[in-house]
C-alpha cells in the first residue's frame, strides 16, 4: 500500500490537496446548518425579529449551495485522480506481466496474474476514490461534529462523546467476528463455483457414467454450506444497524434528560438540544462510514500487496556480454541440461548442431522433454548447464527482442486471438498483405480462408472456436511462416492435420523455405522421416541421433516407433 | 460483478414475476410475519420524534420551571419504543435473511438439477461463464434484492406515509415546504438516474472488455513474447485501459453528484423549516417541541424518497437477473424415458444403425443415411476429416442427441425402449478433451466405479501406462489434481482417462481421439493392454493417426455424414481409394 501512495499517487498530491480543501469546506457547511438552526431558536426568535430570521434563512441556503457545489467538485476531482492513478498502475502492471519470464509466470500462475490485473486493480481504483471522499468527509464530520457540539454545550457533548466508545466497541466486535466469517464464505463460494464449472465441462462424462444423481447430491452439500455460511455472516453483520440505532436513540434520550436539567438550571437552551439531535445523526453516520472505510482499506491493502508483489519481481533473464565465436553451424546446442524444479533433471546433456537450412526432427514419448528443449532454444527458460548458440553467439547475450526475431513458432496448444485471420497471422509485425496472403497459401489454409465471407478479414472468435482443429493449426503455421523466419519451430503442429495436408506442407517448406532452419517435434514418424537429423529423446536424455536409416539400424526405440506407425517399410 | 447485468431491462416482466412469486409463496407465512414486523418496527420508530417533541415542550418552560415528571415520563417511553423498534427490526432482518437464503438454496438447487438434466446440446451453445454467472451472481442479485429491497420498500412506504401524516398533524402549513422540495428531489433523481444509467452500463461494458483482453493476452503471453509483441500489446492495452478508466470517470462524474444533491435538498428543507418554523412560532402557531419533532420527521420523510430511485433500479436489475435464471430453468430437459422403457440388462454389445439421419440444425444434415451393423466384441474404427461427423455418431450412440430419422438398436432393442441411464452405463467413453476434476488421483480414477479396490485401480493404471508416473509423484495416488494441473500434461490426462474407463465394467468402449497426445509407443502398449481387458467388448475408435486403428475389424471412412468406404485395413488398401490416399500421404 505504501508504494501505491508514494509512487502512484504522488503526482496527484497537489490535486488531492485541492480536493481535500473542497471536501473540507463542503463538509463543514453541513455542520453549520444545525448550528444556525439552534442559533435561530435560541437567539433570534426571542428578539422577535423577522428580518433576522430571513437573513439567517438565506445564510442557511448559501451554506447548502456551497456544500453541494464543493462536494461535487471534490468528488469529481477524486474520480479524476482515481482514474488517472489506476490507469498508470494498470499500465505498469500489465507491462511487467508482458515481460515476465516463463519461469515467473509458472510460479504466479496465469489465473492469479489475471485476477491481479482485473479484480485487484479495480479494488485499488475504488479505494483511491473512496479514501478521498468518505475518508476525508467522515473524519471531518466526526471531529467537526464533536468540536461544534463542544462549543455549543460541553455537558451535552460529554453525553454524546460518552456514547462513542460503546458504538466503536460494537462495530469492532462485530467486524472482528464477521471478517473471518466472510473470508470463509468466499472460499466456500470458490469451491461452489469450481464444482459448477467442473460439472459443466465434464457433462458428457457425468452423463455417460450416469453420475447425475451423485453430482446432484454433491452439489446439495456445497449449496447448503454456502447458504449457511452466508446466513451466519449476514446475521452477524445485521446486528450493527439496529445496535447503532439503539445507541443513537438512547443518546438522544440522554441528551433530552441532561438537557432538561441544564435548561432548568439555566445553563443550556432548548434550541441546543434540538441541534444536538441533528448532530447526533451526523456523527453516527460518520462512525458507520469510518468502519466501512476500514473494510475498503483492508481489502485494498491485500490487493495492493498482490500488485506490488508482481511489480517488484526482478528481471530474471540478464544479458551478459558474449563474444562472437566462429562456428560452422547456424544453431548449436552444446551439452545442455535443464530442470524446472532444479531437482530432477528434465533434460540432460543434450547436444546437436544444425547448418543453415537444415531440418531437425525430434521424437519421443510424452514427457520426454521435447517441448522443454524448444523453449530453451528461444530462451523462455535459461539452461542450467551448457550453452545454446545462434550464428556463433550465445543466446543469453542476445537481447530477447532481437533473439526472437529469428524465430517462427507454433507451440503445442498455441493461442488464436479474438481478431481477424489477417491480424492473427500478422500480429502487428508490419507485414504487407501480400506476405500474409503468401503465408496463408504456404500453410495450406487458402482453401478454407477463401470460403469465408470476409476471406482473410474474417473475424475469429475467442480461442478460434469457429475453426476446426486442423484449420486452427494451419492459421498458426501461417503465423509462424509469415515473417520468413531464420528458424522455424513446430511443436506437434501437424498432429491435427491429416497425412495429405501434412505432406503437402512439407513440400512447400522444401520449395520456399530453403534458407530456413527447421525444428519439428512430432508424434508421427512420417512428419520427420526426411529430416536431415532426427533426435530421439527419452526421459530427458538423447538416446538416438542421426538420419532415419541410421536410426532404424541403431536405435531400438526409434525402430519400434517407426514400425508401429508405418509397418515394416 | 452485479454491475454487469445491472441495467438490462427485463423482457417478460409478468412471467418472471409469476415464477418469482412461486418461490416466495413457499414461504408465504414467514413473509406475512416479515411484513407485519416491518410495519410494527417502523410504526414504533415513528412514535419517537413525537415523544421527544413532547419532552422538549416540557423542558421549554424555562429556567426552574422544567416539568421533570413529564420529561422523565416521555423519556421512559422513548427508550421503550426505540428498544422495541430495534428489537423488531433485528428479528425482521434475521427472518428476511433466512427466507432469502432458503429461496437462494432452492433456486440454486433447481438450476443445478436442471443443468444436469439438460441435453448436451445446451452446453455446446452456451458459454460456461454465462451459466455460472446465472447460478451464482444472478441468483445472488435476485435474493439480495429480495431481502433488502422488499423490506426497504415496505418500510419506505410506511415511513413516508407515517411521517407525512405526523407532520400534517403537527403543522399543515409547514408541510407545504415539501410541495417544493419533494418534486425537486424526484426530478433530480430522475434526471440523474437517466443520465447515469447508460454511463454505468458503459462503464461495466468497458471494464468487461478490458478484463477479456487481459485474460486473452496473459493466456497468450508466451506466444506474444516469441513474436516480440510485448510493446504493441501494451499499446493496445493502454487504449482499452484508457477507455475503461474514462468510462469509470464519466459514470462517476454524474454518479458522484447523487449523494451531495440528496444532502443538498435535505439541507434546503431544513433551511425552510427553520425559517418558517420560526415565523410560525412567533405567530404562536407552533411550539419549539413541535418544530423539533417536525425536523426529525422531515429527515425520516426525505430519506426513502431519495432512496426510491436506487431501489427502483435495483429491483429492475433483480428482475432482469431473475429472468436470466428462469430462462435457464425453462429450457427443455432431455425427454424423459418412454413409459415402457426397461433397464438394459446383460449387455452383449451388438449395435445396429438403420438409415440414421441427423443434423444439429434441421437445415444442415451431418449424418446422412447411415447404416451399420456391429457384432459384439468387434473393433470399429472411424476415419475421416474434421467435421465429417465422426463425433456425431458417438453422440447418437450414447443418446446425447436423438436421431432425426432411422433407428439405432443395442442388442436388438431400439434405444428408445431402454432407459437412458442403463444405455449409457453400457458404454465407457474416453474423449480427446479429457475431464479431470479437483480431487486426488484415486478419486478421479474411481469416478465411474466408487467401490473399486486399490488393486483394481493400480491394475488399470498399469494397463494405461500411467502407474509409474503416479508413483513418482510426491503423494502417489493421493496427489491432488487441481484444475490448473500445472504438472500434468495433456497426454497424461488422456492416460488417466483411459485408466478410468478401463475400471468400468462397460461392454462397449468408445475412444474419441483418446490418445491423440500420447506418443505412439505408449499408445501401442496401451492398446495391447486394452485388447486383453476388453477381449469380448465392442470398441469404437476415432483417430487421426492411422497406426492407431490398423488392426480394427472394420474401418469406416466417413465423409460428409456418409460412409464412403468400409473394410479392414488390407481390404481398404487394396481398393486404393480414399483410405489408401490418406495412408500413402504419410510417406510423401
Amino acid at each position: 500500500m505504501k508504494q501505491i501512495f508514494s509512487v502512484y499517487l504522488k503526482p496527484f498530491y497537489h490535486r488531492m490537496l485541492f480536493g481535500v480543501f473542497f471536501k473540507f469546506t463542503g463538509s463543514i457547511m453541513d455542520l453549520f446548518l444545525p448550528y444556525i438552526l439552534a442559533y435561530i431558536i435560541d437567539n433570534v426568535i426571542p428578539q422577535n425579529n423577522k428580518t433576522e430570521i430571513y437573513y439567517w434563512g438565506v445564510v442557511m441556503l448559501v451554506c447548502s449551495i456551497i456544500g453541494v457545489a464543493f462536494n461535487i467538485i471534490a468528488n469529481r476531482m477524486a474520480a479524476r485522480v482515481g482514474s488517472d492513478a489506476t490507469e498508470v498502475i494498470r499500465h505498469d502492471l500489465f507491462t511487467r506481466v508482458m515481460y515476465l519470464s516463463s519461469q515467473q509466470m509458472d510460479r504466479i500462475t496465469k489465473p492469479s496474474v489475471i485476477s491481479r490485473l482485473t479484480t485487484d486493480t479495480y479494488n485499488i481504483h475504488q479505494m483511491i476514490i473512496r479514501i478521498q471522499r468518505l475518508g476525508i468527509r467522515a473524519p471531518i464530520m466526526l471531529i467537526g461534529g464533536i468540536v461544534v457540539t463542544m462549543t455549543l454545550d460541553p455537558v451535552l457533548a460529554a453525553v454524546l462523546i460518552g456514547m462513542m466508545p460503546i458504538m466503536v466497541i460494537i462495530i469492532t466486535l462485530v467486524s472482528k467476528k464477521s471478517i473471518p466469517l466472510f473470508g470463509a464464505l468466499q472460499q466456500t463460494i470458490d469451491r461452489f463455483v469450481r464444482l459448477v464449472r467442473e460439472d459443466i465441462s465434464g457433462i458428457r462424462v457425468i452423463k455417460a457414467l450416469s453420475k447425475t444423481d451423485y453430482e446432484k447430491a454433491r452439489f446439495e452439500v456445497i449449496n447448503g454450506e454456502v447458504v449457511n455460511r452466508e446466513k451466519t455472516a449476514r446475521m452477524t453483520i445485521a446486528v450493527i444497524q439496529p445496535a447503532m440505532n439503539v445507541c443513537l436513540n438512547l443518546g438522544l434520550v440522554c441528551v433530552v434528560l441532561v438537557g432538561a436539567y441544564g435548561v432548568n438550571n439555566g445553563t443550556t437552551e432548548v434550541g441546543k438540544i434540538l441541534a444536538f439531535m441533528t448532530y447526533f445523526a451526523i456523527i453516527l453516520q460518520a462512525v458507520l462510514s469510518v468502519s466501512s472505510i476500514f473494510e475498503t482499506w483492508t481489502k485494498a491493502t491485500a490487493s495492493a500487496d498482490r500488485i506490488n508483489w508482481v511489480l517488484a519481481l526482478e528481471e530474471e533473464l540478464t544479458i551478459p556480454a558474449g563474444e562472437q565465436k566462429a562456428s560452422d553451424y547456424y544453431l548449436e546446442v552444446a551439452d545442455v541440461s535443464f530442470s524446472y524444479n532444479k531437482k530432477e533433471p528434465n533434460l540432460a546433456n543434450i547436444s546437436f548442431a544444425l547448418k543453415r537450412g537444415e531440418t531437425l526432427g525430434i521424437i519421443g514419448e510424452t514427457g520426454a522433454g521435447k517441448s522443454t528443449l524448444l523453449k530453451l532454444l528461444m530462451r523462455l527458460y535459461d539452461v542450467d548447464d551448457g550453452a545454446i548458440y545462434i550464428d556463433g553467439q550465445n543466446v543469453k547475450s542476445i537481447p530477447p527482442g532481437k533473439l526472437h526475431q529469428h524465430f517462427g513458432v507454433v507451440f503445442q496448444n498455441d493461442i488464436i486471438f479474438e481478431a481477424s485471420i489477417e491480424e492473427n497471422i500478422g500480429l502487428e509485425r508490419n507485414l504487407s498483405p501480400a506476405e500474409i496472403e503468401k503465408a496463408i497459401l504456404y500453410a495450406g489454409a487458402k482453401a478454407f480462408v477463401d470460403e469465408k465471407a470476409d476471406r482473410s478479414g474474417e473475424a475469429l472468435t475467442i480461442k478460434g472456436a469457429n475453426l476446426s482443429g486442423g484449420q486452427k493449426q494451419r492459421i498458426l503455421i501461417a503465423r509462424a511462416l509469415a515473417a520468413q523466419p531464420d528458424i522455424l519451430i513446430l511443436d506437434d503442429a501437424s498432429s491435427a492435420l491429416d497425412y495429405k495436408t501434412d505432406a503437402a506442407f512439407r513440400k512447400v517448406i522444401k520449395e520456399h523455405f530453403g534458407e530456413t532452419t527447421i525444428i519439428i517435434v512430432a508424434q508421427r514418424v512420417s512428419s520427420i522421416l526426411h529430416a536431415d537429423h532426427i533426435l530421439v529423446l527419452e526421459n530427458g536424455a538423447a538416446i538416438g541421433y542421426g538420419k532415419h536409416a541410421h536410426l532404424m539400424a541403431t536405435c531400438d526405440v526409434y525402430r519400434e516407433i517407426s514400425c508401429s506407425q508405418m509397418g515394416e517399410v | 460483478m452485479r454491475h454487469s447485468q445491472k441495467f438490462e431491462k427485463p423482457k417478460n416482466r409478468k412471467g418472471t414475476l409469476m415464477q418469482l412469486g412461486g418461490y416466495l409463496m413457499r414461504f408465504k407465512w414467514r413473509l406475512l410475519v416479515a411484513i407485519l414486523l416491518t410495519i410494527g418496527s417502523n410504526l414504533l420508530a415513528l412514535v419517537g420524534p413525537l415523544l421527544s417533541g413532547y419532552a422538549i415542550d416540557a423542558i421549554e418552560l424555562g429556567v426552574g420551571q422544567v416539568n421533570f415528571s413529564r420529561v422523565f415520563y416521555f423519556a421512559f417511553w422513548m427508550v421503550g419504543f426505540y428498544l422495541a423498534s430495534a428489537g423488531l427490526s433485528y428479528i425482521l432482518e434475521v427472518l428476511m435473511i433466512t427466507i432469502s437464503r432458503k429461496v437462494t438454496y432452492a433456486m440454486r438447487k433447481d438450476v443445478f438439477n436442471k443443468l444436469l438434466d439438460l441435453p448436451i446440446g445446451y452446453f455446446d451453445v452456451h458459454q460456461t461463464g454465462d451459466v455460472i454467472s446465472r447460478i451464482s451472481y444472478d441468483i445472488d442479485t435476485v435474493n439480495s434484492s429480495l431481502s433488502d429491497d422488499l423490506v426497504q420498500v415496505s418500510s419506505a412506504v410506511i415511513t413516508v406515509l407515517g411521517s407525512f401524516l405526523m407532520m400534517l398533524a403537527i403543522s399543515p402549513k409547514l408541510v407545504l415546504i415539501f410541495v417544493v422540495t419533494v418534486p425537486l428531489s424526484l426530478l433530480m433523481s430522475k434526471y440523474l438516474v437517466k443520465k447515469t444509467r447508460p454511463l454505468f452500463s458503459r462503464r461495466s461494458g468497458k471494464l468487461g472488455k478490458l478484463n477479456g483482453f487481459v485474460e486473452e493476452m496473459v493466456s497468450g503471453q508466451r506466444t506474444l513474447k516469441v513474436y516480440d509483441q510485448e510493446e504493441s500489446t501494451i499499446k493496445r492495452f493502454d487504449i482499452k485501459n484508457k477507455e475503461a478508466v474514462e468510462a469509470y470517470y464519466n459514470a462517476e462524474y454524474y454518479g458522484s453528484m447523487i449523494f451531495p444533491m440528496v444532502n443538498f435538498i435535505n439541507n434546503i428543507s431544513l433551511s425552510f423549516i427553520s425559517v418558517f418554523g420560526a415565523l410560525l412560532y412567533l405567530a404562536g402557531e407552533m411550539t419549539i417541541g413541535k418544530i423539533s419533532s417536525f425536523v426529525l420527521y422531515s429527515r425520516k420523510f426525505a430519506g426513502p424518497i431519495n432512496e426510491m430511485a436506487n431501489i427502483m433500479s435495483d429491483l429492475q436489475s433483480a428482475l432482469a437477473a431473475a429472468e436470466r435464471v428462469f430462462d435457464l430453468l425453462n429450457e427443455l430437459s432431455e425427454a424423459p424415458d418412454a413409459k415402457e422403457a426397461v433397464p438394459l440388462a446383460d449387455v452383449k454389445g451388438d449395435i445396429e444403425l438403420c438409415n440414421v439421419k441427423f443434423g444439429y440444425n434441421p437445415q444442415q444434415l451431418i449424418i446422412n443415411d447411415l447404416s451399420l451393423k456391429v457384432t459384439a466384441g468387434e473393433l470399429i474404427a472411424i476415419v475421416g476429416e474434421t467435421g465429417a461427423g465422426k463425433t456425431t455418431i458417438i453422440n447418437l450412440l450414447m443418446r446425447f442427441y436423438d436421431a432425426d430419422a432411422g433407428q439405432i438398436y443395442i442388442d436388438g432393442t431400439e434405444v428408445h425402449d431402454v432407459t437412458r441411464d442403463s444405455l449409457r452405463k453400457a458404454y465407457a467413453m474416453v474423449l480427446q478433451d479429457t475431464w479431470i476434476f479437483y480431487g486426488n488421483i484415486f478419486e478421479n480414477l474411481t469416478y465411474g466405479k466408487e467401490n473399486a479396490t486399490m488393486e483394481e485401480v493400480v491394475a488399470a493404471a498399469k494397463a494405461a501406462r500411467i502407474h509409474s508416473f503416479i508413483t513418482h509423484l510426491p503423494d502417489g495416488y493421493e496427489t491432488i489434481l487441481s484444475d490448473e494441473g500445472a504438472n500434468i500434461s495433456k497426454g497424461q490426462k488422456q492416460l488417466l482417462s483411459i485408466a478410468r474407463a478401463m475400471l468400468l465394467e462397460a461392454k462397449i468402449l468408445i475412444l474419441d481421439e483418446a490418445t491423440s497426445n500420447v506418443d505412439t509407443r505408449t499408445e501401442k502398449k496401451i492398446q495391447e493392454a486394452m485388447r486383453n481387458l476388453m477381449k469380448d467388448k465392442t470398441c469404437f475408435v476415432i483417430a487421426h493417426r492411422l497406426s492407431t486403428i490398423q488392426n480394427a475389424d472394420h474401418i469406416l471412412v466417413v465423409d460428409r455424414g456418409e460412409i464412403v468406404e468400409t473394410g479392414t485395413h488390407q481390404e481398404l488398401m487394396r481398393m486404393t481409394g480414399r483410405y489408401w490416399q490418406l495412408y500413402q500421404a504419410q510417406f510423401e
